[in-house]
């Protein structure tokens, strides 16, 4: 909502363009301005945007002519996909080398990780996807950008498919290496914590097998930091896929909100935006919820 | 604090580069702005230490480049026009800090040669030169916006752990709702309300007011938990027994409590503001062309025939990665009881 109010008070708008064109009369542009209301005082605006947005009316794009949420919903459904899918992968990628990683304290594959962590933490995304691009218009081993090629518009849906995750290749490798040193970090220092606990060296001398004793027994006792992780990375993930949505071409939230930013178009901006925190705040009730279901320490809390 | 010497080194190196930065001119061959729309997308100058007839000499020479008959854009060097790269050399005129003007520059090559050290862009300007000068801002950016956001931290920060209940409820939750914020979206919004087209210098000041905004968050939390506790330390109690005044008791006994976390929170939040500022003009949001910044200087690798075609362009940003390594160790040095843990 504040962001309503900042975006109002920036000087120009959406018709400052349109003005200085010789080929639309000065008149048209004052008949536009009327319609979409922009003549009203600021106050009577927000009102009336508040409660178009409270009934599902988002607002209507200047650039595209057309109401936004349509317009946010088919390129947010491209971001979730890429966010998703990233995610996925990026904790089913960290969990067992951030497991055995702490179990195998000071070893040289704890080393090695933390080596590689470290140089992926100070590695800024931005370059990451850099390089990848250079490498695929390199070797042409993977699509550099886009979603979809020019022959798949026509194949089936199965080839559709199968260029779809071709070209998801890219982002998702970036989004996942961007997000993985983090992820890693926190999961090794939840599990050490975990494993130096007494019931930790009392299960292990009644000779429970290592691995069982890290999945079954240490890791469900650290989850409960990581899955509080989870809503925050969320946060993290989205404004990396954001700029990578730009430099890979995909065509999600990034591109159009860059465009609406540069264009001046207001709602669409706000939608974006509040698209994003809806998500979120989405990905946080997730975690509450997961929380809950995880660490009986809540459950029993709540009940008593 | 007592510093190991890893992080004396690091703390030497990172010096180390700001003084490179700010005395850019004279380290930087040429202009930021001068152009040679004939060496456009040059590549790095080879350095020479042999003549064409294979005798080695001590002094590096750089032969001049010429087109490469039947093709467009690709260059080759003529061998028999090579000349000596000199030092302290006469150049095009410059100022440190605004003030000590000069044209002496550190190296050089005769006017009939250039010296590229890292090639040039599209408009045959030295990416060298302009990556020197370029961090300037992105340096003093960071630096900025870091000092702002710690220092808003800090007093939100002090105000909510001192004096607690509703100030203390509203700051909190105001922090962290701008943790969760994702918040390249949030420095999107907040760049948004901003006049698109700006002088270097408004820009560059708008972009620190934004990223400040966005990040005093984090500080302002861990020195809220500092505060917390050292406000009912025993001397705090004295001093307040004594008559003591909130603003004494805060400035004279809780405020050194938390140098520490703001030395750490510092060096953490240095490198992500550059990356910030890298970010945002590499989008075209941030400080605009010709002023040369580490982000603007990549946003011409958006085109995909530049990325394939000239790998030059892209020394800028891997260069990046050892200056943010720097600022990460730095950090993990700096961090409190980091050897209690790794013990």
């Amino acid at each position: 909502m504040l962001s309503f109010v900042f975006l109002q008070l920036a000087p120009g708008d959406f018709f400052d363009e349109m003005r200085l064109n010789p080929q639309i009369s000065p008149e048209a542009v004052a008949r536009l301005h009327r319609e979409y209301g922009l003549d009203k005082p600021l106050p009577v605006r927000y009102f009336s945007w508040l409660k178009s947005a409270a009934s599902g009316d988002w607002g209507t794009s200047f650039a595209y002519n057309a109401p936004v949420a349509p317009l946010i919903w088919s390129r947010a459904r491209n971001t979730l996909l890429l966010t998703g899918l990233s995610m996925l992968l990026c904790w089913m990628i960290a969990l067992p080398i951030g497991v055995f990683s702490a179990g195998e304290r000071h070893r040289w594959i704890d080393h090695g990780c933390s080596f590689l962590t470290s140089f992926l933490l100070v590695t800024p995304d931005l370059l990451l996807a850099l390089g990848l691009l250079w490498i695929a218009l390199r070797t042409h081993w993977f699509p550099a950008g886009g979603m979809f090629s020019l022959k798949s518009a026509h194949a089936g849906s199965v080839a559709q498919c199968r260029d779809l995750a071709f070209h998801l290749i890219a982002p998702v490798a970036v989004l996942v290496l961007g997000g993985l040193p983090v992820l890693l970090r926190h999961i090794r220092a939840a599990m050490t914590d975990a494993l130096q606990t007494p019931y930790i060296r009392a299960a292990r001398s009644h000779g429970i097998p290592y691995s069982r004793l890290l999945f079954r027994h240490a890791l469900p006792a650290a989850s409960a930091p990581l899955v509080s992780l989870f809503g925050y990375s969320l946060g993290s993930l989205l404004s990396t896929s954001l700029l990578i949505e730009v430099v890979m071409n995909w065509p999600g939230l990034g591109p159009l909100l860059l465009e609406a930013i540069l264009a001046r178009d207001v709602y669409m901006v706000i939608g974006t935006v509040m698209f994003s925190a809806l998500f979120l705040a989405g990905g946080m009730f997730v975690a509450d919820v997961l929380l809950f279901a995880t660490d009986p320490r809540i459950r029993t809390k709540d009940i008593g | 604090m007592k510093m190991s010497r890893i992080a004396a080194l690091l703390v030497t190196a990172l010096a180390f580069l700001c003084l490179t930065v700010v005395f850019a001119g004279f380290l930087a061959p040429y202009d930021v702005a001068q152009q040679n729309r004939k060496l456009a997308f040059a590549p790095p100058s080879v350095i020479h230490f042999a003549d064409a007839s294979g005798r080695i000499h001590l002094h590096p020479s750089v032969c001049a480049l010429e087109d490469r008959p039947g093709a467009f854009g690709e260059y080759r060097e003529n061998h028999l026009n090579c000349f000596p790269i000199q030092y302290l050399v006469r150049g095009t005129p410059y100022e440190v800090f605004g003030v000590v003007k000069s044209n002496l520059h550190l190296f050089g090559v005769a006017p009939q040669t250039k010296i590229f050290l890292m090639g040039t862009d599209s408009y045959g300007r030295d990416l060298f030169s302009r990556f020197l000068c370029g961090g300037q801002i992105s340096l003093l950016a960071g630096l900025t916006a870091t000092l702002l956001s710690l220092a808003v931290g800090a007093l939100l920060g002090t105000l909510a752990g001192y004096f607690g209940g509703w100030l203390d409820a509203s700051i909190m939750r105001g922090a962290e709702l701008f943790l969760a914020l994702p918040w390249l979206y949030f420095l999107f919004a907040a760049r948004a309300f901003l006049p698109l087209s700006l002088s270097a210098t408004g820009a560059f000041w708008l972009l620190i007011a934004v990223m400040s905004l966005v990040g005093w968050a984090r500080p302002a939390r861990l020195i809220r938990g500092v505060v917390l506790s050292s406000r009912e330390r025993h001397y705090v109690l004295a001093a307040r027994l004594f008559g003591g005044s909130d603003t004494y008791i805060m400035r004279r006994h809780i405020l050194p409590e938390t140098y520490s976390i703001l030395l750490t929170q510092a060096v953490l939040l240095i490198p992500q503001y550059v990356l910030a500022e890298v970010t945002l003009s590499f989008l075209g949001l941030g400080v605009a062309e010709p002023t040369p910044t580490w982000g603007n200087m990549l946003s011409t690798l958006q085109k995909y025939s530049v990325l394939a075609t000239y790998w030059w362009m892209l020394i800028p940003g891997l260069l990046l990665i050892p200056v943010f390594c720097g600022f990460v160790l730095l950090a993990n040095e700096l961090q409190p009881g980091r050897k209690a843990r790794a013990a």
